[in-house]
């Protein structure tokens, strides 16, 4: 299989290929890794590429389908993970230096539920090291490109899933969300991606940014390829305590009905200045998509849009300052130097977090701080009541909400470095799904002037990914 | 001058469970090879997360409630954060705001009668790791991390040491009889903190310092800590001067303190609620069936035993010192009506056998005297069938063989002898052998005692007293 066919390759191609015996998943692995070895000095898609394991599960289910084993319509894929998800003994680096080195002695429960279907792991990917960034140039371990064209950003903070992907570098992808980390390179990179609902995906063993936000869900090329995989990755983990007991539906099997009736809200706050007009007019044009399919699409409003942004990062920062403490190169990373301890974890700390981590770290710890957490923590925390809020009353005039995913075209690499305000306003539309805990897709809409990809978000109720991957899939099947 | 001791206690338990508090690790670390009870979840490892043992918050319910304490019906986790080389996490999980219980009190015995302790708060949090400094290293054992902790904070109510004592020891016993700890000192299962500052007697307001002494791990050195800060405070303000506010730590078990630590101003840990673990909330119904299944607490007890049984403060306390004594006991009196009964058979048990166990080291499960055994003995004591002096003789080997004391009596012949014939023909023996106690009488009535001594002992304490009595008196007015 060459580069062109493993970068139109889909879940359901494959597995027929796989199933019928048409290509085996070793050399469909082989070819991926192939395409990744050759990607990879330009694109810098991956931190670590686990090409031993992924060879050897490859072999594996090979093996099993000789013997006519019934097998996971996922089994012999090969996909990637970004590198939060910790895999015994490779590499887990959260995309910081500080984890640098770190081979992690467990599954996360992610991994574990893959390695059962039988899919193939091809490695770690980059990312925004902890998944503090919106373009992928914040890594560790050097910025990811984006393989549509290397002079922009993929989007972050899952960069490399994004990319990895644009290139072939495997099926699917599991990213990580805590602000619009999978639905960002999921738009800049034209690609679907699910934000799943807080609690429907087990974050065990995946490196936390925030905890009360980060969600975990597949990145792939097309809507079903999506369902497929959030399939096998929902359900209630006894070892997340924050996982839901809701029931895990047969999404891929919902895909079909039709969206007649069906009403799509518009948040006016969405569309206002700031608004890239060639993303305007991409979203007016799916608007005109669902109209024609039968969905009527109106105008709502989620007043407390103004306050998102700031009292997402509040609280996002604060949950970051106290889960980033344990990196004290004590058990695990690397090392520091000095006399005494203190002089030890200063010295770690100051050389492993990038100024970005440092940034959250400070942000963190002064909203939590004596004094001054009443006016921020705890004034970001009733924001965040309010924002629920908003989306329940818009839930009970609409089905979905439509947004578009990034209020702004890819940017080059560099080209907001001396800003980092403007990064987080970058993140407006992504980041109010987070605190509220709803889930949200990012699907393609079109592309602008300069080839470069437009996607939109359509967010549902909690735990109705159902519904956004109904409506997604819907929209996809009548722009193909 | 004299001073008014004012002393607050936080105390730690390490409850009793299978597992860690957040993980599933086994809890019984003690003597366990460094670093063999951990993972991901008690190392802090990237993206480990914590989910609550169920049964170590059924264990911290079930203290709040025998320290007759409110308890939230919402309640939550939240993170307290420091950095700290055996705190993985860079936080512990404890409660802030809404601990599982609060505003409790606790009857302790004082000086002057029954008094008051306060009980601020009963909340659960998770151990640290232990730092075990060796020459200029430190090595770190996180066996202990992830432990299940309940913490009890008291109000600053305790004047005297000796409250302080028996309400240590009270609390320790509950825990136990509860079965919420072990509370083995040894193993470091429950550990004080002492708070404390003296002021004038008769000043109302609370002084305006504190000191604190952390990491006390016996009751006894919690009593040399206090005598010694009395000490200490009083001999600074006799000078004038005000005791510094700090925290203080020991070396070693004199109850000598050093200081740690200046507090300029509260730590702050920046508490917020802990996102990885979701509120826990407890309904009516729960509340009250855990209320409802808790053994009788030991002071309880020993007011029933008093009331009901009409023992005194010091036997009723010693039968409730452990649940399995007071247990033990129970059964022993079960079916006994009289009063009187129950008492000789409390005296029995806390005096001869209690005694057999400690020197012998025999545990109650091991002991050969069943409840009936004990109870028989005394019916045949009260029936007049032995003395007192052969049921003390008889006692050692029915705790040696578990033989009946009826048994042994019979056995052995030790029946009382109430046989009048018998008996005065000894008492005619005795009399005579004993002249003088004649003299003796005439200004001493109650000198033929010493006769009665004399008979029993002739008689290898087998003749009925009461018989003997009888005809001592008869044969000397025959004279």
């Amino acid at each position: 299989m060459n580069q062109d066919e493993l970068k139109k390759l889909t879940i359901s191609t494959a597995s027929e290929l796989l199933a019928s015996k048409k290509l085996s998943s070793v050399e469909l692995t082989q070819a991926t890794l192939d395409v990744i070895e050759q990607q990879e000095p330009v694109i810098n898609a991956f931190i670590t590429v686990t090409k031993e394991i992924a060879l050897a599960r490859a072999k594996q289910v090979d093996e099993l389908r000789a013997k006519n084993e019934r097998l996971s319509i996922l089994a012999g894929i090969p996909y990637s993970l970004k590198d939060v998800y910790n895999v015994k003994g490779v590499q887990t680096t959260g995309g910081a230096k500080i984890l640098e080195g770190y081979i992690s002695p467990y599954d996360a429960t992610v991994e574990v539920l893959m390695k059962k279907s039988n899919a193939v792991l091809l490695g770690k990917t980059n990312c925004d090291s902890f998944g503090f960034g919106t373009t992928g140039e914040h890594s560790g371990f050097g910025p990811t490109k984006n393989p549509i064209n290397i002079e922009y950003v993929p989007g972050g903070s899952s960069s490399g899933s994004g990319a990895s992907l644009v290139y072939g570098g495997g099926v699917f992808s599991i990213g990580e969300d805590t602000g619009g980390s999978i639905r960002c390179p999921a738009s800049f990179c034209g690609l679907a991606g699910l934000k799943t609902t807080y609690g429907r995906v087990s974050r065990y063993g995946a490196a936390p940014y925030a905890s009360s936000y980060d969600t975990m869900g597949p990145m792939a090329r097309n809507v079903k390829d999506v369902a497929i995989v959030l399939e096998h990755l929902a359900g209630q983990d006894a070892r997340d305590a924050t996982t839901g007991t809701a029931e895990v539906l047969p999404y891929s099997t919902l895909l079909d009905k039709s969206i007649k009736g069906m009403k799509i809200g518009m948040p006016k706050e969405y569309f206002g200045e700031g608004l890239d007009p060639e993303v305007r007019a991409s979203m007016e044009h799916a608007a005109d998509v669902f109209r024609s399919l039968g969905a009527e699409v109106i105008e709502i409003s989620l007043p407390y849009t103004e306050y998102a942004v700031a009292a997402y990062y509040v609280i996002g920062t604060s949950e970051t300052s106290s889960n980033l403490a344990r990196l004290d190169g004590i058990r695990y990373g690397i090392e520091g130097e000095g006399d005494t301890w203190m002089q030890k974890i200063k010295d770690v700390r100051g050389k492993g977090f990038n100024d970005e981590a440092k940034r959250r770290i400070m942000v963190g710890t002064y909203a939590l701080s004596a004094g001054y957490a009443d006016q921020y923590y705890k004034k970001a925390q009733q924001v965040r009541q309010l924002l629920k809020k908003d989306f329940v009353r818009a839930f009970t005039e609409v089905d979905v909400i439509m947004t578009p995913t990034m209020p702004v075209l890819p940017p080059k690499i560099g080209e907001n470095e001396s800003d980092p305000l403007k990064l987080w306003l970058m993140d407006a539309f992504t980041v109010s799904v987070n605190p509220v805990g709803v889930p949200g897709l990012s699907v393609p809409t079109g592309f602008a002037k300069n080839g470069l990809p437009i996607g939109m978000q359509l967010i549902a109720p909690h735990f109705r990914e159902d519904i956004i991957l109904n409506v997604g899939y819907q929209f996809e099947q009548e722009v193909k | 001058m004299v001073y008014e001791l004012i002393i607050g206690l936080e105390i730690h338990i390490h409850a009793k469970t299978k597992s860690k508090m957040f993980c599933r690790c086994d809890a019984k670390y003690f003597s366990a090879p460094p670093n063999s009870h951990v993972c991901p979840v008690c190392l802090g490892l990237p993206g480990a997360l914590p989910v609550p043992n169920k049964k170590a918050i059924e264990q911290c319910i079930k203290l709040s409630l025998a320290l007759g304490c409110n308890i939230n019906k919402f309640s939550k986790f939240d993170r307290k954060n420091y950095f700290y080389p055996d705190l993985p996490k860079g936080y512990q999980i404890s409660q802030y705001d809404l601990p599982f219980g609060y505003e409790g009190n606790v009857e302790i015995e004082s000086t002057a009668g029954t008094k008051s302790i306060r009980i601020t708060r009963v909340h659960m949090e998770e151990d640290t790791g232990k730092s075990i400094h060796s020459g200029a290293k430190t090595m770190l054992d996180f066996n202990k991390s992830g432990v299940p902790l309940v913490e009890v904070v008291t109000e600053p109510d305790f004047r005297e040491i000796k409250d302080v004592t028996f309400f240590a020891k009270r609390l320790r016993q509950t825990v136990k009889y509860i079965g919420v700890s072990d509370a083995d000192m040894e193993k470091g299962q429950m550990r004080f903190e002492v708070n404390m500052s003296l002021r004038k007697v008769g000043e109302a307001a609370l002084p305006k310092y504190k000191v604190e002494v952390k990491n006390i791990g016996s009751i006894s050195v919690l009593e040399k800590v206090i005598a010694y800060e009395l000490k200490r405070q009083s001999e600074l303000l006799d000078k004038g001067e005000t005791p510094v506010q700090e925290t203080r730590g020991l070396r070693d078990l004199t109850g000598v303190t050093h200081s740690q630590r200046i507090k300029e101003e509260s730590n702050d840990y920046r508490y917020f609620p802990e996102p990885d673990i979701p509120p826990i909330t407890f309904t009516d119904e729960q509340i009250f069936a855990n209320r409802e299944t808790m053994c009788e607490l030991p002071t309880d007890k020993k007011a029933r035993y008093m009331k009901d049984c009409g023992l005194d403060s010091a036997l009723a306390e010693t039968l409730i010192a452990t649940k399995g004594r007071a247990e033990w006991f129970e059964q022993a009196i079960e079916g006994v009506t009289d009063n009187k009964v129950v008492s000789q058979i409390a005296k029995w048990f806390v005096g001869d056998v209690i005694a057999f166990m400690n020197a012998n080291k025999v545990k109650l499960a091991q002991l050969k005297l069943s409840h009936e055994m004990l109870r028989e003995l005394v019916e045949l004591l009260n029936l007049g069938k032995i003395s007192s002096t052969i049921a003390k003789q008889i006692l050692p080997e029915m705790l040696e063989t578990g033989k009946k004391a009826s048994v042994i009596v019979k056995e052995k012949g030790l029946e009382v002898v109430n046989d009048e014939g018998a008996i005065n023909e000894i008492v005619k023996k005795v009399i005579a052998a004993n002249p003088k106690v004649l003299e003796d009488m005439k200004k001493n009535p109650a000198a033929y005692k010493f006769l009665i001594g004399q008979v029993m002992k002739e008689m290898q304490g087998k003749a009925n007293p009461q018989v003997v009595d009888k005809a001592i008196l008869e044969a000397l007015q025959e004279k």
